[in-house]
């Protein structure tokens, strides 16, 4: 009778209407990201030219800054009345907790960049001499890639001491490929000089490979005693 | 058994200074670069023994998330081999980012560049030295199992960090060994780098397994503690 509920939409609908009444996440990651926008802006000053080259790797700076603010928070608003404890007893597969929180941080952070994103262009003069339409394909693979470690290494250091410390400190490492990848890959279709295929390859290899494992492990982390 | 320590100390020492002798006096002096060529007899070898030691760490970490239900005595062991391989793996790491400049400075004029062999190892000292952190900041059992969790992320990093960055730049010396078929060691030079390696793995097996018995002692003085605390709050309800 409890074996095939549909778990992933129910944990992806609970999360939805949290952050639907409380807005924490989506807040604070776009408050955020601006500040570091700006900041960016005034601490370069950049001309047209030098703010396309620059403009892809701020972008992802700004997003991966920003949302490790808000992925710190996913699971301590579960540890409050040993909801995760809970979760853990729960018949529900633990790969289908992992999947939702990941696909519900996808959407907030995919809210705060398509909010963000024409601030950026008239803080920044953008306007893409390349192929435009490619980064609505690049920056989702990139932000899948941010927010499939960054949900999978938040559970495994929200137990540890200085959690919100710890999690920057094992996400930055694990991402510097995806973010070599989405930096580059958005700034050959800014500046129109090269060709982003292979870095949506690697970007779309990275995706599959730590989602996969991210599926395959989360169990072990969720009930590491 | 505590002879063979010391059979092994005296061994490894003997191989350091037999092969330094080797790299330093026996083998010929390189025609472009001249002396200086001659770190490559130790940077070689930290390199590979970095990747050696990681891949320890790696499958130790396999092995302990495998057996810590139904094998808790050999998860324990494969766990302190994990601690021990990623140590030795950043120590070994660590000599080769240093050595790195100190050729580099002399022979391409500049101390570093973000080229893909470089970028690779840095990223590789920075995903270990997180997992050092993370065994640091979480505390207790759990913190093995997360240990090995991020050990097994890391390792898995490691080949897309490669080709990533190698589609990024490249300015690091083609492969000298295995590398096509203009590249190559002078035959004179092979006995250095090979007894190089030898002496630089029985070093880092000894330091590793020292390391490996103190974690084990460590996990036993801790299981021992929890079981004295277990008796003593018998006793008082008692």
């Amino acid at each position: 009778m409890l074996k095939n509920r549909p778990y992933l939409l129910i944990h992806l609908v609970k999360d939805l209407r949290l952050e639907w009444r409380s807005k924490d996440a989506i807040n604070s990651m776009l408050f955020f990201s601006l500040l570091v926008v700006v900041l960016f802006s005034l601490a370069f000053d950049p001309t047209a030219a030098i703010s396309r080259q620059i403009a892809g790797g701020i972008l992802c700076v700004a997003t991966l800054f920003a949302s490790v603010t808000a992925l710190n928070q996913a699971w301590t608003r579960e540890l409050r009345n040993q909801v995760l404890d809970a979760q853990r007893m729960a018949p529900a597969p633990p790969a289908s907790l992992f999947l939702a929180k990941v696909i519900a941080n996808f959407l907030f952070v995919t809210v705060v960049q398509i909010i963000l994103a024409p601030l950026f262009a008239i803080f920044y003069n953008l306007h893409p001499v390349g192929q435009g339409w490619l980064l609505a394909l690049v920056v989702p693979l990139g932000t899948w890639a941010l927010v499939v470690n960054g949900t999978f290494f938040a559970a495994l250091s929200v137990r540890a001491r200085n959690r919100e410390l710890l999690l920057p400190l094992l996400l930055f490492p694990i991402f510097i490929p995806a973010l070599l990848g989405m930096v580059e890959a958005s700034t050959s279709i800014l500046v129109g000089d090269a060709e982003p295929r292979l870095w949506i390859q690697l970007l779309a290899g990275y995706d599959v490979i730590f989602t996969t494992v991210g599926l395959l492990l989360f169990g072990t982390v969720l009930d590491a005693e | 058994m505590k002879i063979l320590r010391w059979v092994w100390l005296a061994l490894t020492l003997g191989l350091l200074g037999y092969a330094f002798h080797q790299g330093m006096y026996v083998a010929p002096t390189e025609a472009t670069m001249g002396d200086i060529q001659r770190i490559f007899y130790y940077h070689f070898p930290s390199a590979m023994l970095t990747f050696l030691f990681f891949f320890i760490s790696f499958v130790a970490s396999i092995v302990y998330l495998a057996s810590r239900r139904n094998n808790p005595q050999r998860a324990l062991s494969a766990d302190a081999a994990a601690l021990a391989g990623a140590e030795m793996g950043v120590i070994f790491c660590t000599v080769v980012l240093i050595q790195g400049p100190l050729w580099a400075r002399p022979v391409w004029g500049i101390w570093w560049t973000w080229d893909a062999r470089l970028t690779t190892t840095l990223l590789l000292w920075l995903i270990y030295t997180s997992y050092l952190l993370l065994r640091r900041f979480a505390a207790g059992p759990q913190m093995q199992t997360l240990a090995a969790v991020l050990a097994i992320f890391g390792y898995l990093d490691v080949p897309i960090v490669y080709f990533s960055t190698r589609w990024w730049r490249t300015q690091h010396p083609a492969p000298v060994i295995g590398g096509d078929a203009n590249s190559g060691l002078d035959p004179a030079m092979w006995p250095a780098v090979l007894w190089n390696l030898a002496a630089w793995l029985a070093w880092g097996i000894m330091i590793a397994g020292w390391r490996y018995s103190i974690e084990r002692r460590r996990q036993i003085a801790e299981q021992h503690a929890a079981l004295h605390a277990l008796e003593a709050s018998l006793e008082v309800t008692l």
